[in-house]
């Protein structure tokens, strides 16, 4: 059997079971999503914009799908570790793809505002669910397809017009269970005209050993002259891979930033698909992981300018070790028509010796004259001079090492607007590059070093 | 302090240093001139370690022990500091993290604990005054966006927070103006004491009328060709190096 089918085969056997566990919106795009991966072929490794992501193989396990919605006790709140803890009041859950909230998550929530459960959602507010639900997010892509096909719910942040929330949304995924497990898990984001929204998403993996696979799918629809801002941190395991989509629509003026931070992972593809549907909005995106033994990140994104005026600006930076490996594959494409738009791309990774691999496509296609674009990648190593400058101040060269790491990272998360979880990364960061979390004991290398 | 002997060193296979003979004693200053080219930096680089440069022959004892020997951390442990005529940008590492590491790198080495922050902040205010440093400068990151004065008095400022035993001084006039020159010499001179001694390479006298030396060697084609007291200096000031290669030509 291939390692779609049997998704599909499980779908086919329980469609009714997956319906009744969500809802009439989520239900209506069923068909359709069974009937693309029907007759699709999953890209293979190799293949455009797939160039070291293995799908088929990603797949391939037979993860099980909670298409019951048996509630695991995962203990909401409990110790689970998250390293971002207690930012935010508005604090909701995801025990592996089922919805929960904390007690007081809703406590500081001001009118105007909803964010909770996407069957809830569909259900109390069923227009603006039909009018967002599955709409930018493009099913042609398998990750969005299968995601479709299998999700029963997810979390909606809806923001009404003119309303700036302060405090940011954190929203807390867990993955634990004792057989392997597909989370299916949907977020829509929609901010209304003048509307500003912060979303932070931490992703952890609480048990080690137990293969799990978090498919996931973003919308992202901001409109006029809103603003959004979402931060992805993963903190996973070795046995976890993560295929996540974003999709993200910006209207006239608006502005969006997203970051995606992979601390701790197994295979990571991040997906990122933005476009424009009205003049002068900018786009911020932003990613860096920190790979060593064997994991993989796969980071891709497409940006469409088809208005003018738009400004995009995306950085990614990669610290890749061991026999880590690392893929940027990004593609600005400005339309004729889309004048004064500026794009900028800029990839640039650290290579810490020669088994760990990093790919790099930066691509930018213009079909208009008046533009300001650029594109930028590199890939090398420490600089020696640097290490050996920091050497003659008496830090050995783990030490240098370990700082000149911590600093490469420093512009990608001062990128990010929200000061606590900024200051908190920085340390994260350190400690991550200290070798310091449950994560690493599985790992036979010392990434401690010397010290 | 410091003995070099017959030391032949270069990069890329190519000998630059063709047997450096120098010795330095505590509460000495001694100045390397010479020509471009003449391997003053490679000695420089050399002696701090720079694993980039490969050592083909010849010792180094500093305070007794085998200086090639010591990884280029351990040689600033005991007591080498080396002012880069090229101070290294290292964007996101701020000066007082530098700092801070720096010195409890050197305290773990010695066997004594962190210094307490108080402790730490203290100190690199007192050790600022020395060369007029910005707060400002400290706060952000290592040499980046520094003028050329403000990374060598960076430079100075490090030595005095690390109180080098034996403090080089690679080209440290270069890139200065007047005012910058004369605050990085008062710095090295109120740094200067009977127990340490420090090597300044340059190449103008100017400098050297800020921070007299005992002693000045011309460095020429990987040795060093003469040795003499402070009039050298002012000798070469007046007729150049031509009467130098000349003379080291002819023997050689």
């Amino acid at each position: 059997m291939n390692s779609l089918a049997q998704y599909l085969d499980l779908y086919k056997q329980h469609s009714s079971l997956v319906e009744q566990g969500s809802c009439q919106v989520m239900n209506n795009l069923r068909p359709e999503a069974l009937d693309i991966l029907e007759h699709c072929n999953l890209p293979e490794k190799g293949s455009e914009n797939y160039e070291t992501i293995d799908l088929p193989e990603i797949l391939a396990p037979d993860f099980g799908v909670n298409l019951a919605r048996v509630d695991i006790d995962v203990n909401a709140g409990a110790p689970f570790q998250c390293g971002v803890p207690n930012l935010t009041s508005a604090l909701f859950f995801f025990r592996n793809d089922l919805y929960a909230e904390s007690s007081k998550a809703r406590n500081n929530l001001p009118e105007g505002v909803f964010v909770g459960s996407l069957r809830k959602f569909c259900n109390e507010y069923p227009v603006p669910a039909q009018k967002y639900y599955g709409k930018i997010a493009d099913m042609r892509n398998p990750i969005v397809a299968l995601n479709t096909l299998l999700a029963q719910d997810g979390i909606v942040v809806w923001v009404k017009e003119g309303i700036k929330l302060q405090q940011p949304i954190q929203i807390v995924g867990i993955l634990e269970n004792g057989m392997p497990l597909m989370a299916c898990r949907r977020i829509l984001v929609i901010a209304e005209k003048d509307s500003e929204v912060k979303i932070l998403v931490c992703d952890h993996t609480q048990v080690d050993n137990v293969k799990f696979l978090n498919l996931v799918t973003t919308e992202i629809v901001a409109d006029e002259n809103a603003g959004v801002e979402i931060c992805e941190m993963e903190e996973s395991s070795e046995h976890t891979a993560r295929l996540s989509a974003a999709y993200v629509s910006q209207g006239k003026d608006s502005r969006v930033s997203a970051t995606g931070i992979t601390l701790y992972n197994g295979i990571t593809r991040n997906e990122y698909h933005c476009s424009f549907s009205g003049p002068n909005a900018s786009l911020q995106l932003s990613g860096m992981a920190i790979e060593d033994c064997s994991r993989q990140i796969d980071s891709f994104s497409q940006v469409e300018h088809t208005m003018p005026g738009c400004h995009t600006d995306e950085l990614f930076k990669y610290v890749v070790d061991d026999e880590a490996l690392a893929t940027f594959s990004g593609l600005i494409k400005v339309f004729k028509g889309a004048d004064k738009t500026e794009a900028y791309q800029n990839n640039r990774n650290i290579i810490g010796n020669d088994k760990a691999r990093v790919y790099s496509k930066p691509t930018l296609e213009i079909y208009d004259d008046e533009v300001k674009c650029s594109h930028g990648s590199a890939t090398g190593q420490l600089d020696p001079m640097q290490i050996f400058y920091m050497r003659t101040r008496g830090l050995s060269d783990n030490e240098a090492r370990f700082l000149l790491k911590q600093a490469f990272m420093a512009d990608v998360i001062d990128r990010i607007s929200i000061p606590d979880f900024r200051l908190r990364l920085h340390s994260l960061v350190e400690k991550r590059f200290a070798g310091a979390s449950r994560n690493c004991t599985s790992c036979k290398k010392s990434c401690l070093g010397d010290d | 302090m410091l003995k070099i002997h017959n030391l032949k060193a270069g990069i890329d296979g190519k000998e630059i240093l063709k047997g450096i003979n120098l010795e330095v004693n505590a509460g000495e200053v001694h100045a390397i001139m010479g020509p471009n080219g003449s391997g003053k930096s490679t000695l420089s680089m050399v002696l701090a370690g720079n694993p980039a440069y490969e050592v083909m022959g010849g010792d180094v004892k500093f305070c007794d022990k085998d200086l090639l020997d010591l990884p280029p951390e351990i040689r600033s442990h005991e007591g080498l500091f080396l002012g880069f005529q090229y101070p290294v940008e290292i964007p996101g590492v701020s000066m007082v993290n530098f700092m801070r590491a720096a010195i409890n790198a050197k305290r773990k080495y010695f066997g004594q604990p962190p210094m307490s922050a108080s402790e730490f902040l203290k100190m690199m205010r007192e050790k600022r005054s020395v060369v007029e440093l910005d707060n400002n400068l400290a706060s952000r990151s290592v040499n980046e966006g520094f003028s050329g004065g403000e990374k060598k008095r960076n430079e100075i400022f490090q030595m005095a927070v690390l109180e080098p035993k034996l403090a080089i001084l690679d080209e440290t006039d270069s890139g200065l103006d007047i005012d910058a020159l004369r605050i990085v010499a008062n710095g090295v001179n109120k740094l200067k004491s009977d127990k340490n001694a420090t090597i300044v390479i340059t190449h103008y006298q100017r400098l050297l009328d800020y921070i007299k030396p005992d002693f000045v060697h011309i460095l020429y084609k990987g040795r060093i060709v003469m040795t003499g007291g402070p009039d050298l200096a002012l000798e070469l000031e007046e007729k150049g190096y031509d009467w130098i290669k000349q003379q080291a030509d002819e023997q050689a």
